[in-house]
């Protein structure tokens, strides 16, 4: 059976990246065409002001070699623009006469540079900035003359500018309005943008208005006049005053379009078998002229052409970035304000530093930053998440870095950073390999970039920094996709929250139900979402769902930590850090008898047997199990320590029990499992000697009761817990530190800690479900204490028969066979 | 020259996981049953940094190597890119319920 036939007209960014998500979701689906007017295969456009800079070459830019389009059997006419589209026979015809059937087409013929309706325009020398051909003759331009006017001081122009003046030209910008960029910067960040830009050598003309483009000898342009009589020489002259949609081939053809091609949330033109995305078309009423919309649109466009059907574009915010080496300016969203908004600026014009954040009801819209952009991407984060930010409105402005990542301490600037400095931490990538891989490799995402350079892949503590850098390296290409809507892995599109209201509103309870329910697109899942469904699985239906042992990672396999050796560390609980004569004795015959190498004392307050061998392992555990110890899950994303001070019962200055307190609830959490490891602590007082602070539920003893703190964190990025409420009982504190914990538990991401749960959804939501709602803080208690009802210590269950197995190496026997 | 050893029955091998095999001579062997019952066997020593394949989590014919979390194909031994580096296979096949490695 013949398969339908598929063109595409424009081999441009979104063009081919529509066909690039198709032939990801259905790859055999269509015999696929495409033409494309330019004479390369598709290139990335966005990476030509580099190539114009001097650092890049062409040939670095190719997203798609001509290898790839064969590999994948499509047929692509380079050079050859499409003149015609026969809606009625179905075929496109080329300017050559070449001709091409359909059974779907799609359009992405991108746009065309606005040429200033003035006197001249056509002359020799007179350009727009689009493609390779006029990135070429500007370096050639360069290498023959001197005197080069850029008209149109938008993000194009400077790139333009500032690439001409890198080549050597005497580049002056003309600029209709009163200072540069005055849509996104105001006067003040203007001039300083201005500045900068003089210092590196550009001139300005400010307020002009260009009358006519002068001719010169033998037809090329020599100058350039202004309506208020000035002159000034000019043997190239770029248009960078915008750009219009191109669909004059779509109109010709009776498709219905206004300032675009027309299309619906589906990507769909008036005629249903016609698509179109990209610079060219008008969804809802925007042309947009960046790369990142224009993908959500290839996902959406590709999607319908498999004939999924799901996945609708509902129009995007955007973000953009100014790429001139050395400048930092970054735009997103609403930046300009408008009714019902308030704005947020700080200006510090001798720092050069200048950033506005744009507010609308507790919600953050836009924002322009010039000089320290480090936080665009968080900014823009926020805004994509639309998340009510009332209650860190107080510092918004100045970053989410007020408290700083360990590990790459200072350098939090990435546009600052040399090729040389190190990002990642974990993994020893520096910032040159990661720039050099965003542009050879095409990437434009973070999940992108840690794949191809393991960057931000480990801790994920350089997330952010990877981050800038792409900002930085592909300016608005770059987008980060609301949190909520990010996918769990590659194995699927489903985001965690979909992922977990699924598994509680279709009742799975297993992961081959969640598997097919949400069309993964591998039989078995990976190591990235196999854990989390298991954990999402049991913590919504604990006793219907089985726990799936192959799909956790080994450390909660073997109820031991991995070393780098392959052997285990077995660390026993020692509830609320207390110990005896006689565990200690336990402890140290099973450190002789199993040639224990490293005994140590734990961050956590307990003791450590490093370096034992796994078929040791449940040989260790009877021993300490004889000895009444349990597993201390030092192991799991599970409860950890509590931590105590030694309290009211000791300390001349204790208020409460401490050691008491912390006890009954490590006793309560007992074998609880989470999206991510769980740790408290009590001190008996405000002196608070036992971090409370730090700790996902900190206890602090007051004389009147306890204070309740939650989501704090001492790891990657120290956070200090948040003062949730004040109780009066031992019971109470259970109480509501059981709730909160259920809460997380219920509704948390995997891998995320309380303080990432508590930053998306903020401590009001909180104190709603866990201070003000009686009730349905004791249901949550009570569904934590049914789930743990059947708490048994791993390391006992371990030890029988069949769990037991894997623990024992098998010794090959000889046959004949 | 393959000699055939016995090693265990399949069911001894969970899905999705692995045993270690011990040789008297040598260095462990990992063992893999993935979710379609096919056997694999595997040098238990990750090109990355020598970590124990037979503890790493076993999806599709691959297995995320516990460690830093390298995925290395089961079929031919390879690392999946990005990274790159090559493991030892061992022929292995499965009869009458029963799993035998060549050595
Ligand atoms: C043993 C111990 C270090 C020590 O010798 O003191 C330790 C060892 C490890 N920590 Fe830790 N952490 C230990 C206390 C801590 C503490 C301090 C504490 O608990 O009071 C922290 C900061 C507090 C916190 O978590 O908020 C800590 C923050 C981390 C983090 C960062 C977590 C974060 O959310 O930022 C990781 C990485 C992770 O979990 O993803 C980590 C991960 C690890 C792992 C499990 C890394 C791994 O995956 O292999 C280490 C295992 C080493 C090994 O070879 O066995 N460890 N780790 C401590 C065990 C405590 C215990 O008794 O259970
Ligand atoms: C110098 C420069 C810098 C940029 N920097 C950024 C940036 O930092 N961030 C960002 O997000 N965006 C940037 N952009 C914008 C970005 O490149 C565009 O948004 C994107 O390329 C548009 O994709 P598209 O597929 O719609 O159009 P294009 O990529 O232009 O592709 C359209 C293709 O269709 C071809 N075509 C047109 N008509 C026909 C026809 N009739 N027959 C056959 N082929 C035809 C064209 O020749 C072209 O190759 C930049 C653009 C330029 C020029
Ligand atoms: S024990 Fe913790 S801090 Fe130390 S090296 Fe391991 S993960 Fe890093
Ligand atoms: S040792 Fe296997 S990934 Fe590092």
């Amino acid at each position: 059976m013949q398969k339908p036939r598929l063109v595409l007209i424009g081999n441009g960014m979104a063009g081919v990246r529509t066909v690039e998500e198709l032939l990801k979701i259905a790859p055999d689906r269509y015999e696929i065409t495409i033409f494309g007017a330019e004479p390369h295969p598709n290139y990335n456009r966005i990476l030509l002001s580099p190539v114009l800079a001097g650092e890049m070459q062409v040939r670095e830019i190719v997203l798609n070699e001509l290898d790839w389009y064969a590999e994948n059997g499509i047929r692509l006419h380079v050079g050859k623009e499409v003149v015609r589209i026969d809606r009625v026979a179905r075929k496109v015809i080329a300017s050559d006469g070449t001709e091409a059937a359909y059974d779907r087409l799609l359009i992405a013929t991108g746009s065309t540079p606005f040429m200033l309706p003035v006197p001249g325009n056509d002359l020799a020398g007179v350009i727009g900035y689009r493609d390779i051909k006029d990135t070429d003759e500007m370096i050639d331009a360069a290498t023959r003359y001197r005197h080069a006017v850029v008209i149109g001081g938008g993000l194009l122009g400077l790139e333009a500018a500032n690439g001409l003046k890198l080549r050597g030209m005497d580049v002056t910008v003309v600029h209709l309005g009163p200072w540069l960029l005055e849509r996104q910067l105001d006067e003040v960040a203007g001039r300083m943008l201005q500045k900068s830009l003089e210092d590196k050598g550009l001139k300005f003309l400010l307020q002009k208005q260009t009358e006519a483009l002068l001719p010169g000898e033998g037809g090329r342009v020599a100058g350039v006049r202004f309506k208020d009589g000035m002159q000034i020489p000019a043997e190239l002259v770029v248009m960078a005053a915008g750009i219009r949609p191109n669909y004059a081939l779509a109109e010709k053809s009776g498709i219905y379009c206004n300032r675009g091609i027309v299309v619906n949330d589906t990507m769909q033109t008036y005629d249903p078998k016609v698509y179109a995305v990209g610079e060219c078309v008008s969804h809802r009423g925007i042309a947009y002229g960046l790369v990142a919309p224009l993908f959500e649109q290839a996902k959406v466009a590709a999607n319908h052409l498999a004939s999924y059907g799901i996945g609708r574009y509902s129009g995007s915010v955007t973000s953009t970035k100014l790429k001139v080496t050395g400048i930092d300016l970054f735009s997103a969203g609403e930046y300009m304000g408008g009714d019902g908004t308030e704005e947020i600026v700080l200006n510090d014009p001798h720092g050069g530093v200048y950033k506005k954040l744009v507010l609308k009801e507790n919600k953050l819209v836009g924002g322009v930053m010039y000089g320290d952009t480090a936080d665009g991407p968080w900014y823009f984060q926020l805004l994509k998440d639309g998340r009510d930010i009332h209650e860190i409105r107080d510092s918004l402005i100045f970053g989410q870095s007020r408290v700083g990542d360990v590990g790459h301490a200072g350098k939090n600037k990435a546009a600052e950073m040399s090729d040389s400095a190190e990002v990642c931490g974990c993994n020893g990538v520096t910032k040159g390999c990661i720039v050099k891989a965003i542009k050879e490799k095409g990437l434009f995402t973070l999940d992108e970039v840690k794949k191809h350079t393991k960057a931000a892949s480990s801790c994920g503590s350089c997330a952010g920094l990877v981050e800038q850098i792409l900002a930085a390296t592909i300016g608005g290409a770059y987008t980060p996709a609301a949190s909520d809507k990010k996918p769990v892995c590659a194995c699927t599109e489903h985001s965690h929250q979909t992922v977990r209201t699924a598994i509680r509103d279709l009742k799975l309870t297993s992961k081959e139900e969640v598997f097919s329910a949400l069309n993964w697109s591998t039989v078995d899942g990976c190591d990235k979402c196999r854990p989390a469904v298991n954990y999402y699985l049991i913590s919504t239906w604990p006793h219907l769902a089985k726990d799936d042992p192959q799909s956790r990672l080994i450390n909660e396999r073997s109820h031991a930590n991995i070393q780098k050796d392959g052997t285990y560390s077995v660390v026993p609980r020692m509830w609320g850090g207390l110990t005896s004569p006689a565990e200690l004795r336990a402890i140290a015959d099973v450190a002789e008898k199993y040639q224990v190498p490293t005994v140590k004392m734990t961050g956590g307050a307990r003791v450590d047997l490093l370096g034992i061998k796994k078929e040791d392992l449940p040989n260790v555990w009877a021993d300490l199990n004889a000895a009444g110890m349990v597993s201390g899950h030092a192991y799991g994303k599970s409860i950890r320590t509590v931590k105590t001070c030694v309290g009211a019962e000791h300390c001349r200055f204790g208020t409460q029990k401490s050691m008491d307190m912390g006890i009954k609830l490590e006793r309560m959490l007992f074998d609880m499992y989470a999206p991510h490891k769980v740790k408290l602590a009590v001190s008996g007082c405000p002196r608070n000697c036992a971090e409370a602070g730090i700790k996902d539920v900190g206890v602090i003893g007051v004389d009147s009761g306890y204070e309740l703190y939650v989501g704090g964190n001492g790891g990657i990025k120290t956070e200090v817990a948040q003062f949730l409420c004040k109780v009066t009982s031992d019971e109470e504190v259970m109480e509501y530190a059981g709730a909160f914990l259920q809460l997380y538990r219920e509704e948390g991401w995997y891998l995320e800690r309380t303080c990432h749960y508590l930053e998306r959804v903020g401590l009001d939501y909180v104190k709603g479900r866990i201070v003000e709602d009686e009730e349905g803080r004791k249901l949550l208690q009570q569904r934590l204490l049914d789930s743990l009802a059947h708490a048994r210590d791993p390391w006992e269950s371990s030890r029988e028969p069949q769990p037991v197995k894997q623990f024992i190496p098998i010794v090959p026997i000889t046959v004949d066979a | 020259m393959h000699h055939w050893k016995l090693i265990c029955p399949l069911e001894d091998i969970p899905r999705q996981g692995s045993r270690i095999v011990r040789p008297q001579d040598g260095d462990d062997i990992a063992v893999f049953r993935t979710a379609d019952d096919a056997v694999f066997a595997l040098h238990d020593k990750c090109p990355h940094k020598g970590g124990p394949l037979s503890q790493g989590l076993v999806h599709g014919h691959k297995v995320t190597c516990p460690l830093h979390g390298w995925n290395i194909g089961l079929e031919d031994g390879q690392a999946v890119a990005p990274d790159v580096g090559h493991c030892d296979r061992f022929e292995v096949k499965v009869e009458n319920g029963q799993v035998y490695l060549a050595l």
